[in-house]
This record gives C-alpha cells, structure tokens and sequence, in this order.
C-alpha cells in the first residue's frame, strides 16, 4: 500500500504532518511530501486518520 | 430610533455552549432558512458532515460575490472601488486566484517556521506574564494577557508597529461587531486599509524581515498595492482577534474544569490535544465564512436554488454526535482530531500552526506562572461577547 499526495490540491495546513510526521512532510513552500514508498503496517491507521484529516482531500492511499 | 437587533440564533450561545435551538436543527431537519445579522434569509448548516462537504465544495459553494451583491444598507460605490476594497482578501476569493495568494503565503506558517518561532513566542508570553504579575490581582485576564500575545506576535511577524495596536484592536472588534449597522463596519474597513496603505508603502521603500517584506521581495511585481493591502489587513485582524478570544475563553472554561485545568498546567502531553479539545468544544467562529450556491443543490434533503446565502454552524458541526462521543463535554484527554474549529476545505486557516503553537505555549505558561488562579468574578456576570462574528469575552477579572 502507498499513499499518494496531490501537491497541486495540497493547501499547506500541514494536518498531516501533525498526524504522522513520520510518513509525512512539508517542502519550504508549505507543500506536503510523502516520505515513504511503501506505507508500513503499523502506520496505516495513522495515514488513514491523515487522509481523513486533510481539508483539501489532497490524500489517497491506494493498494 | 431604531432598536437594537436581536442576536441571530447561530450566534446564540448559553455561557459556552450553542443554544438548544441549534441542536434541535441539527437533530431534526439540519438545514433551516434563518434571519442573519442583517435581516437576510439563509440557509443554514448544522451537521458535521454537511458543513465539510460544503467547505471543501468551493465551485458549488462560492466565497466570491457575485457582480450586483450588496448587503442591506451599504453604501453605493463604484465597482472600481469595490474591487479594490475586495482585493488581496483571500476570504472572499475561490480558486484559482485564492491559491495564487494563499501559496505565497505559506511558506510563513510552515510547521517547521513555527518550530523556529517557539523560543520568541515564549518571550513575549513571559513578558505579558511578568507584567500582569508586578500590577498584581485582580487583572482583566483579556487586556493583559490574551489579547497582547497574539497582537505582538502577528505584529512582530507582519511588520505592524505594536504601537499602532490601540487603533487596529479597536478597530478589528468593531468590524466584527455584527450588531452595529453596515455602513459604519465598511467605514471602519476603509480605516483599516488607510492605516494598511502607509505600511505598505513603507515596506515597499524599504523592505523589513517580516511577512510584508517578505511578500515585496519576492512576489512584489506580482502583487498590487491593494493586493498586498488586502492580505496584509486580512492577517493582522485575524491573527489577534481570533487566538485572543481562544485563550480568554479557554482559560475560563478551564477554569470550570478545575480537573482538566490542573492537567494542563503539569502535563506537558495534555497540552497538544487540549488544544484541540478547547478548539472544538468552544467553536469561537460562529458561521463559516457565508458560502454563496453557484448552482441548485440540495444539503441533507433540501433543495437550496443557486445565488442563495449558505451559513456552516461550525460550533452545532463540532457538537455533531455523529462526529463525536459525548459532544456536549469538555475532554481534553480525547484531542478531537478533525473538528472543524479551524474551518474546511481550500480556506482552512491559513494561521493555523501559528495559533496551535501560541495556545501550547500561553495557556501552559500561564497556568504554572499563577496556580492559584480563579475567577475574581461571579460566573454568572462574566461579560461574554455574542454578537460578534468571533464568540468571545469582553472581559475576564482574575486573580491568583
């Protein structure tokens, strides 16, 4: 599973980052990035919650 | 004369809480047609679900005013003028001309920027506290420490004298008194942009360290003066007004709450979700900002035709038992991830960190600083402040 972020409709509240900064970053723009290829099992809630979290829906984990 | 206008009933509020009336929506209906500050009808939204769907629906649901819009009483101006006044007011803006703005805006509210702010945040909450502890008991906890600490801040990182405050906090309260007729709310807005303009032109000349140099280093040929006017306005009056009520009515709903009070002046992990608790639970934005259908829709059922006036509930969303367990009390352990006390959708608060971070560090601080504080007041003769755009108190007596 990964979890793919929608730069373009991203709008740098940064919630995800507050979520779980370990799967997720902001560039110096404010902009999300996804720091991980593979979601890892025991963080899936976490990007779930983030993806729910996210005021753009910028967020979406895909299989 | 004319009388006084009655309170608007989502501005409604018992003490805290949104009047019953407000959940009886919700739990019936949850979409009713209703009289707004200024005698219009609009529709308004009281579930949790229905008021993010709305938010993040920015082409159906629009910030903007369509050409021929006017509020009851305002006064004619040309469209020139009132194209000028609107600009650079990233609220009144949809995409894409609200992401052009918005994105040179972030890079300042990054969470790592606010990181960097920490240490100077903490200052000036020491200084506040200093002060209020050398004048002694009692204290008007609103004038000497809620309102100066997010006024200095956002002056520091705007590049706004703190000198100037008496005007603009003056001013800022008033535009967002809903109760005093229209025209003299744009009178004061024009004010606003009048004082704004002479910061601009300053900071064109010569540049500072600070959000409004900033913005003129790197996006000053693609920014008009009235543009930067309009942002610059925009982020001083919600940068005090906003935060400031948070901390006087936090502190006084922590102050009912002795248990959950005591928790966050000695736990330091209490603190981050206690924010978000208080967030939620007290809701300080009565309404979204009103949303206008582009298009016919239909919220929960009802058919709402285009060119119609939709007002969010954010304090009935955030109480939403569908959205949360228990909505009625005050939990700081939950942390209440997703309330909607920051907004939705493309206009979630830009400011947002900033504010996360200046609660984390005044209501901590202040609470070690005076562990004895109590309301020097009776409960029942707090002064609160409803029909405001932004729920608050005018005053706040304590002692320690």
């Amino acid at each position: 599973m990964k979890v793919e972020a929608d730069r373009d409709v991203c709008i740098q509240a940064g919630n995800c980052v507050m979520t779980a900064d370990s799967l997720f970053d902001q560039d110096d723009d404010g902009i999300v990035v996804v720091l991980v290829d593979e979601l890892p099992e025991d963080e899936l809630d976490h990007a779930r919650e983030a993806v729910k979290l996210c005021p753009s829906q910028a967020l979406r984990i895909i299989d | 004369m004319t009388e006084a206008p009655a309170v608007p009933l989502h501005m409604r509020r018992d003490a805290f809480s949104p009047v019953a009336e407000l959940r009886e929506i919700r739990e019936t209906e949850g979409v009713r047609t209703v009289t707004n500050a200024f005698g219009m009808q609009v529709h308004l939204i009281t579930r949790h679900e229905d008021i993010k769907n709305v938010l993040s629906d920015h082409e159906r649901f629009s910030n903007g005013r369509p050409p021929g819009f006017v509020l009851p009483g305002a006064p004619e101006v040309s469209e020139e003028e009132l194209a000028s006044s609107r600009a650079g007011n990233l609220l009144g803006l949809d995409p894409p001309e609200h992401s052009r703005l918005r994105r040179m805006l972030t890079p300042e509210f990054t969470i790592r920027r606010m990181k960097r702010l920490e240490p100077r945040i903490a200052e000036i909450v020491d200084m506040q506290l200093d002060a209020m502890e050398i004048a002694g008991p009692p204290a008007d906890l609103v004038d000497n420490f809620a309102l100066p600490i997010p006024s200095l801040v956002i002056c520091e990182l705007l590049g706004v004298p703190y000198d100037d405050r008496q005007d603009f906090q003056k001013r800022s309260a008033r535009q967002l008194d809903l109760s005093l007729p229209i025209p003299e709310r744009l009178e004061l807005q024009r004010q606003g942009r009048v004082y704004m303009t002479s910061l601009v032109q300053r900071a064109r000349q010569r540049p500072g360290e600070d959000i409004l140099g900033m913005l003129i280093r790197e996006h000053g040929d693609e920014l008009t003066d009235d543009e930067l006017i309009g942002v610059a306005s925009l982020l001083l009056l919600a940068g005090h007004e906003t935060t400031s009520n948070m901390l006087g009515l936090g502190t006084l709903a922590l102050l009912r709450h002795p248990e959950q009070l005591a928790a966050v002046r000695d736990d330091p992990d209490a603190v981050g979700p206690a924010v978000e608790e208080l967030l939620r639970w007290l809701s300080i934005v009565q309404t979204a900002i009103p949303r206008i259908t582009t298009t016919d829709v239909e919220i929960a059922g009802v058919k709402i035709p285009a060119g119609k006036l939709v007002f969010a509930s954010l304090p009935s969303g955030n109480r939403d038992p569908d959205f949360i367990d228990s909505p009625e009390l005050l939990d700081i352990r939950r942390g209440a991830a997703g309330h909607l006390g920051f907004g939705h959708g493309v206009h979630h608060c830009l400011g947002a960190p900033l504010a996360r971070m200046e609660m984390r560090i005044a209501f901590p601080a202040l609470l070690r600083r005076f562990p004895n504080l109590a309301l020097a007041e009776a409960f029942g003769d707090v002064q609160f402040r409803s029909f405001h755009f932004i729920y608050g108190l005018k005053s706040l007596e304590v002692s320690w």
